[in-house]
């Protein structure tokens, strides 16, 4: 139904369809989260989930994760539909995130927090793990090799061993994204990454996220409401309110869209 | 190790790299910290390195003579360039890294560089905001691809792809001749002074410049094989280069580069650099940051570092220096370093250092004493990019914190009439380059060059004692003497103040400018329940002004026992509302305040302090990192300090 790919504005070949949301509907009772909604994420790409608050946007990412299971519609991943999965079984599948709150082990260092997101890479049993000899040795280097990787890239190496407990609310954030990136994603999911921050901080958070993009290709599904960041970050945006889409495509498309300027400019709803 | 050959001295850094893989070949030449492990190269490696690069720079068309920018933080790949530049016949042009676009820009033009060889993508950005600028630049190489995939590659390449079209390449020979040519009078590099005035000149200096240089200081300070400087001062800086390329080279020690800027300290604890330099700002800093933690300690704690602190000032200096010491005071010193004084410099990675160097800044007797209390043997030199560093140096056992010592090695002195230092040294620079004029003006026919600064050479010891720049020591409307940075360094002495700007010449007084040291005044405020909310709130709490007062006139009566200088008292101060910055232009890269700048800008703040106001509105443009501009404005107070008489000179 869809041709193969696109190239954004700046040059980048935007590949094939990677997740599709085919009608996805969400209620919790009788309250429908999100209704009857369908857009897709090709490989590559940049894309932004926003809306005003209570639009869905946190329940649509919670769908892709897998933490919640729509009672309609279909997921499909890699051409593939999607059964009804537990949120590990996905993360085994290369899907990686962050939270919209940040959720580290406070009391671990920087380096114990970022190695957990190798959780799933690990292979060697809880008594191989506690002898450290042999095959759980070779592990733990080989993947303490990718999260040196990642350290540097972040550029966190002078808090590799603190605590997390102890650095600044944009530090954590960092953190979070390290440990997002350790389990070498696919797809990346930012639940609010700049929440919080300061412009100093914000512009450091979107370099690393066009950096994260171009370097190891991972694709990138992001919901934020600092609407500079998004126009200038994402390939294409997907706009909800009320659980409903009301906008999808690129984001001067969404920008002149009427219905999104009335979402966001406060038109009464009927 | 024998090697046998009766070669000709080097005259050269890459026939220096020669004999030194001809004799340490095995041996780790530099090591950088990446991925949380430290990576070495032998100097065979290095010099392979250095090779495949240089031959890739003669790929891409380099000529004879010409100027190659290096712009980056400290790393291997970097100082490899710089060699490689010189085994292509190249001259290495190290710039300061976290210059602004415009002074890069100037450089750039200024020297004609073709090539320039940069750390990462924030280096390759201010180049091609001024690239349309630089008519004669062609290729940028840079080091860390990061973020440059979507970049124009058209004249840009990764320091690998050159290096791996220099393997693939056949100009070996090429490379060999322009090697073989070089001689002690070729240029071995062009550093471009900070400039405390007016635009920054490019100093060329010769290999026999940094070949002698570097030889005699490192006979002078023993440095061997085997020894490990910690890379982290700007490369751009000439101390920089002798240090970590010219000594390196000469005395075949290990280069070691941290990870990141802001892991020095860490890296620092891990190598345990056994020659050490830092300027008199970092040694405060680390003071400051020892001292802060000790208020935290615990009762115990503190009882036992101050009990044996105090030990370790009677007895460490006189060991360091050699005299007697008694049986008693050895076993206590034996005990001090067991429980404290080891621990602590372990903390601060200075526990294997056997030279420790300072210069740039008069440093506080009260640092100075601290560090010699340790046991490290800190030593104050004292010199400029036009000598090649070393004028004068602190002879190990006779080292003062008020004199900046002997005449280096094969350096002349002579002290002018109105008491400004002269020198002749076989460092003695070639030229500023395009700068005939200037040239002439600093270096007379017979070699002597003008420092700049007015001392004298104390009769009693030999050394030489700096009062400050010999353009600012003026006479006051009284007629008499005026030197400014001799208030100023007793002000900075202080932990509170960071920073001090006396005015004075020509006036019937003298007043001040002063900025205070955010960590320890926000450390003081924090423990006082003082609440503020910025730097410039802080720094006008009137409990602060209080405080800076007592400093003041601390330093009057110390000013004051001087008869000579005792005019020079602060009457008035105010504390300014932002800190002085090389941004703003008020002080150089290197930190030194740009006086003449300074006056200009806050020329209606000097007008208050001498017309008697109690207080002053102003607005004051700043420069944010990234270049942009904002206004910051604020109301401040102007107190009168509290001056001591003069001494008479014939007391009774």
């Amino acid at each position: 139904m869809l041709d193969e790919g696109y190239v954004t504005a700046d040059g980048r070949q935007i590949g094939g369809v990677m997740m599709d949301m085919r009608g996805i509907t969400l209620r919790f009772g009788g309250v429908e989260a999100i209704k009857n909604i369908s857009f897709d994420i090709r490989e590559g790409e940049i894309r932004a989930i926003i809306g005003p608050n209570g639009a869905g946007k946190s329940s649509m990412l919670n769908v892709i994760s897998g933490f919640y299971n729509p009672q309609e519609g279909e997921v499909w991943f890699h051409g593939k539909r999607r059964p009804p999965m537990k949120p590990f079984q996905v993360a085994r599948q290369g899907i990686a995130r962050t939270f919209q709150n940040i959720a580290l082990f406070e009391g671990m260092t920087v380096l114990d927090n970022v190695m957990t997101g190798r959780l799933t890479q690990m292979k060697s049993g809880m008594l191989a793990q506690a002898i450290w000899k042999g095959k759980a040795e070779r592990e733990e280097t080989a993947n303490r090799e990718v999260v040196e990787k990642i350290i540097d890239f972040l550029e966190i190496q002078a808090i590799r061993k603190t605590p997390v407990g102890r650095l600044p609310y944009g530090l954590k954030k960092r953190v979070e994204l390290a440990r997002a990136l350790a389990a070498e994603p696919k797809l990346l999911l930012l639940d609010e990454p700049m929440a919080g921050m300061n412009v100093e901080e914000k512009e450091d958070m979107s370099r690393f996220i066009l950096d994260v993009n171009d370097e190891f290709g991972t694709t990138i599904a992001l919901i934020e409401h600092d609407m500079g960041v998004v126009m200038d970050l994402s390939d294409r945006v997907v706009v909800m309110d009320y659980g409903r889409k009301i906008g999808d495509g690129t984001p001067d498309e969404v920008r002149n869209n009427q219905e999104v300027i009335d979402a966001y400019l406060g038109v009464a709803h009927d | 190790m024998a090697t046998g050959q009766p070669q000709a001295r080097p005259v050269s850094i890459p026939a220096l790299l020669a004999r030194n893989v001809a004799q340490h070949g095995a041996k780790a030449a530099y090591r950088e910290k990446e991925f949380g492990i430290w990576q070495s190269w032998s100097w065979a490696e290095a010099a392979q390195e250095i090779d495949a690069l240089a031959l890739g720079l003669l790929t891409l068309g380099a000529n004879v003579g010409d100027h190659i920018a290096i712009v980056g933080r400290n790393r291997p790949a970097l100082y490899w360039a710089m060699v490689a530049a010189q085994k292509a016949g190249c001259v290495p042009v190290p710039l300061y890294q976290d210059a602004a676009a415009e002074e890069v820009a100037y450089a750039l033009d200024h020297c004609g560089a073709r090539f320039a060889i940069v750390g990462d993508q924030e280096q390759v950005d201010k180049i091609a905001e001024v690239r349309d600028q630089l008519t004669e630049l062609e290729h940028v190489i840079y080091l860390d691809g990061r973020g440059l995939r979507k970049y124009d590659h058209a004249a840009m390449t990764s320091y690998t792809d050159v290096q791996a079209a220099g393997r693939a390449s056949d100009m070996a020979s090429t490379m060999a001749d322009r090697i073989a040519v070089l001689d002690y009078d070729s240029t071995c590099v062009m550093l471009y002074t900070s400039g405390t005035t007016g635009r920054p000149k490019g100093v060329v200096l010769s290999n026999r410049n940094v070949i002698e240089t570097s030889r005699n200081s490192s006979d002078f300070d023993h440095l061997k094989a085997g020894d490990e400087v910690l890379a982290y001062l700007p490369m751009a800086w000439v101390g920089d280069f002798i240090f970590s390329i010219g000594q390196a080279m000469w005395a075949g020690f290990c280069v070691n580069c941290p990870e990141s800027p802001d892991t020095m300290q860490s890296d620092l604890r891990e190598i345990g650099p056994t020659y050490y330099f830092a300027p008199p700002r970092v040694f405060e800093m680390q003071l400051t940051n020892v001292m802060i933690r000790m208020e935290d300690a615990g009762r115990f704690k503190k009882w036992l570092f101050h009990k044996y602190m105090a030990v370790g000032r009677r007895v460490g200096p006189r060991l360091l220096d050699g005299k007697e010491v008694s049986f008693s005071d050895r076993l206590q010193y034996r005990l001090a370093d067991w429980l404290v004084i080891g621990p602590l410099k372990n903390t601060l990675g200075l526990s294997r250092v056997r030279v420790g160097y300072t210069a740039g800044e008069a440093i506080g007797p009260e640092i100075f004493d601290f560090y010699r209390a340790l046991g490290i043997n800190l030593k104050q030199l004292y010199g400029q990019t036009e000598a090649t560093v070393f004028i004068t140096q602190q002879p190990d056992g006779e080292v003062r914190s008020d004199t900046v010592g002997v005449p280096s090695p094969g350096v002349e002195l002579r002290i002018a009439e109105n008491g400004e230092v002269f020198y002749r040294s076989p460092g003695v620079f070639v030229e500023y380059y395009k700068n005939a004029d200037s040239t002439a003006s600093t270096k007379d026919a017979e070699g002597w060059v003008a420092t700049g600064d007015a001392g004298f050479i104390e009769e009693s010891s030999g050394h030489l004692r700096i009062i400050d720049r010999a353009k600012d020591v003026g006479k006051m409307v009284d007629g008499s003497l005026f030197a400014p940075k001799y208030v100023e360094n007793k002000l900075k002495f202080f932990p509170n103040i960071l920073e001090a700007v006396v005015f004075g010449a020509d006036r019937d007084r003298c007043t001040a400018f002063i900025n205070i040291d955010l960590t320890a005044v926000g450390n003081w405020a924090e423990r006082n329940n003082i609440a503020y909310s910025s730097y410039q709130e802080l720094s006008q709490h009137p409990q602060v002004l209080d405080t800076i007062a007592g400093h003041v006139a601390d330093v009057n009566a110390s000013v004051a026992a001087d008869p000579m200088l005792a005019g020079c008292q602060v009457h008035r101060f105010l504390v300014l509302h932002k800190e002085l910055d090389a941004d703003d232009g008020e002080m150089t890269r290197t930190r030194k305040v740009r006086r003449r700048i300074v006056e200009e800008k806050f020329s209606d703040l000097i007008a208050a302090l001498y017309d008697g106001r109690s207080e002053i509105y102003t607005e004051t443009e700043v420069t944010y990192e990234d270049g942009r501009k904002g206004k910051i404005t604020a109301t401040l107070d102007i107190r009168d300090a509290v001056v001591a008489p003069a001494a008479q000179v014939a007391a009774e």
